[in-house]
């Protein structure tokens, strides 16, 4: 045993190669972050800079005669607006069934002692591997009349296999049997136990359900692009659809002349105002999100 | 709960028949309230998810929405045929796999490598900060990210265009021509989904002992050793996993972001088996035709992601189930 005189504490490396890895490393995660970071500044610039600046392709990094115009124009916007209310609307309502659904379905699902636990986790898992389509969807969705109402927005993507599996994991290790059985002992029934005991313990997994599904819920068009028809009724994403993608931009009320000036920026102010919700919830969301795929992972 | 399964295994075949009966109700009625509790998933997924699959049998029929499902004509294959022998089989076949093949190439890596680079950090508060930085875009609607492609890459105002023409080039109508689709695709994917990725990777290297690495160190290996020698192999049943979703998946190319990019001009590159469904289907209303054409993308989904999890489980004894 000769070693030893070249190393420090277990750990810190000194050789070349290795802080030129180091540095090599830190220099590719930099331009990553830049490379992520530039387009949504870029985007938050434009929203507050003049139009003219914004088409004539002088916003490169920071605003360029910085105002508030192109916000005007769109709180101005009643069809955005509404739209906004519309979201808030469904966000709300989505959320606050998936996740009790959600959060009521794991739980039968985690107990072992649970007869037909294998039948129901079976029956949720080959949804997620096979489905009817998108066309049997829409006729479901039509025949039961759901179609152009809150409804066909909120139902149809109500459970995510995915969430379910999170939160059975969740409660399979962090409801002690001892304290079922006590319970049991004590003469409460299931339901009394999930709400006495499990739900006051499980706050964490449902703050991640909440933030899970009310992101999915603010984010998502494609049920009100698939089975919305009046436009009074859609969500904010499917109006800024129209605006960002099919670029029709003659709102606000813009002279003909201004239209197209105006329009990229009135993209940008949108896109900024869709966002900035989720922004300021991202520090939580960070948070209970990495530990929802951390418990998702742990293998179901 | 071993108790009850030693008893069971106790007691001869023959006579168990009455008293299994008896054991199974006492079960069930042991478990009436979790049933009560389970009875809502489990009625959304009835109606949501199998009445559809149900329904999925008007790709046999002449679907008319006057008469339903069932009174409907049965013809047998005649959609599906239809399908197969229309010009637009192959190039939706054809642009599928390239879309789906390519994300694969290039965005599934992507993640692990992050990873494995985050994981080499030893600056905590870098670490960190690039962490907050790169999980960004996962929480950005699709739309917003496609109008984002669309804005950046526009031939009149979008940097994309300004940088090429500050260099001497000329412009570039990204949007509209159909050969770059797939980069504009798969480029955006790597951006927004790269970070997030990362985090099943990183968790997984939470498990690795530490000492494991110190060991290493004491046998003179470098940094770059390490990662191919520890760090990877502790991922790989993880790295086995996600791939098996991602190409049973294959098929499977997200709608959303495709409607969100492609307009007419693009079709030729653009244009896929969800999206073509969607046009005729629902656009189009012929129900029976666009059915056919869903059902053969789920049947072909299926096949792949059983075939793909049988080979992997024999390869490598990892599988999803």
């Amino acid at each position: 045993m000769v070693g030893g005189e070249n190393m420090s504490v277990a750990g810190k490396r000194i050789t070349i190669g290795d802080r030129i890895f180091d540095t090599i490393i830190i220099i590719i995660l930099c331009i990553a972050g830049m490379v992520i970071l530039y387009p949504l500044l870029l985007v938050v610039s434009g929203s507050f800079s003049s139009p003219f600046a914004l088409m004539s392709g002088q916003v490169v990094l920071f605003p360029v005669e910085p105002t508030l115009k192109l916000y005007k124009i769109v709180f101005s916007h009643p069809e955005i607006m509404r739209a906004y209310a519309n979201t808030i609307l469904y966000t709300g309502l989505g959320t606050l069934i998936s996740v009790s659904l959600t959060s009521f379905a794991a739980y039968p699902l985690s107990r072992r002692d649970f007869y037909g636990r294998g039948f129901f986790t079976t029956v949720l898992m080959i949804t997620m591997f096979f489905n009817g389509g998108m066309i049997p969807s829409f006729l479901l969705v039509k025949n039961l009349g759901l179609l152009n109402t809150i409804w066909a927005i909120v139902l149809p993507g109500a459970v995510s296999v995915y969430n379910t599996i999170v939160m059975r994991t969740f409660y399979q290790s962090n409801v002690p049997l001892e304290l079922q059985e006590a319970a049991e002992l004590d003469g409460a029934n299931d339901i009394q136990f999930f709400f006495k005991i499990v739900i006051p313990i499980s706050k964490a997994i449902l703050a991640v359900m909440v933030l899970f599904y009310g992101v999915s819920h603010w984010n998502s068009w494609y049920h009100a692009f698939i089975y919305m028809s009046s436009r009074s009724k859609y969500p904010l994403q499917l109006i800024l659809r129209e605006i960002i993608i099919q670029g029709s931009t003659n709102i606000g009320g813009a002279t003909t002349g201004d239209t197209e000036m105006i329009g990229e920026g009135i993209k940008y102010a949108t896109m900024v105002v869709a966002t900035v919700p989720i922004m300021c919830l991202y520090p939580f969301l960070q948070k209970y999100f990495v530990q929802g795929v951390m418990i998702g992972s742990l293998k179901g | 709960m071993q108790n009850i399964n030693t008893v069971k295994n106790a007691i001869p075949q023959v006579a168990v028949k009455g008293l299994k009966w008896e054991k199974v109700k006492k079960k069930i009625l042991r478990s009436k309230f979790l049933y009560l509790m389970i009875f809502p998933s489990f009625l959304y997924l009835i109606i949501f998810h199998y009445v559809p699959i149900y329904g999925a049998q008007i790709a046999f029929r002449d679907f008319s929405p006057f008469v339903g499902v069932l009174k409907s004509s049965w013809v047998g294959f005649q959609y599906f045929s239809e399908f197969f022998s229309s010009v637009y089989f192959w190039r939706l076949i054809r642009n599928t796999l390239v879309l789906s093949c390519s994300s694969i190439i290039f965005e599934f890596p992507a993640p692990i490598l992050l990873a494995l680079m985050i994981n080499e950090v030893r600056n905590n508060k870098f670490k960190k900060s690039i962490q907050t930085i790169v999980y960004l875009p996962h929480f950005i609607s699709i739309v917003v990210i496609s109008g984002l492609v669309i804005s950046m890459l526009s031939p009149t105002t979008g940097i994309v265009n300004e940088v090429i023409k500050a260099l001497g080039g000329n412009s570039i109508a990204f949007m509209s021509e159909p050969k770059w689709f797939p980069a504009i695709y798969v480029g955006s994917g790597i951006w927004q989904s790269t970070g997030w990725g990362s985090i099943i990777y990183l968790a997984a290297m939470t498990g690795i002992d530490p000492t494991m690495y110190e060991s290493a160190v004491i046998d003179g290996a470098s940094r770059y050793k390490q990662i191919i020698y520890i760090t990877i192999p502790t991922i790989l049943p993880t790295i086995v996993i996600m791939l098996i979703m991602r190409i049973g998946g294959v098929f499977n190319v997200g709608f959303e972001k495709v409607m969100l990019l492609y307009n007419p001009l693009t079709y030729e590159t653009a244009d896929v088996i969800s999206t073509y469904v969607y046009r005729r289907g629902l656009q189009g209303m012929e129900y029976s035709f666009a059915s056919a054409v869903g059902l053969f993308n789920s049947v072909l989904n299926l096949i792949m992601i059983v075939s793909f999890n049988g080979i992997c489980r024999k390869v490598t004894e990892t599988s999803l189930w």
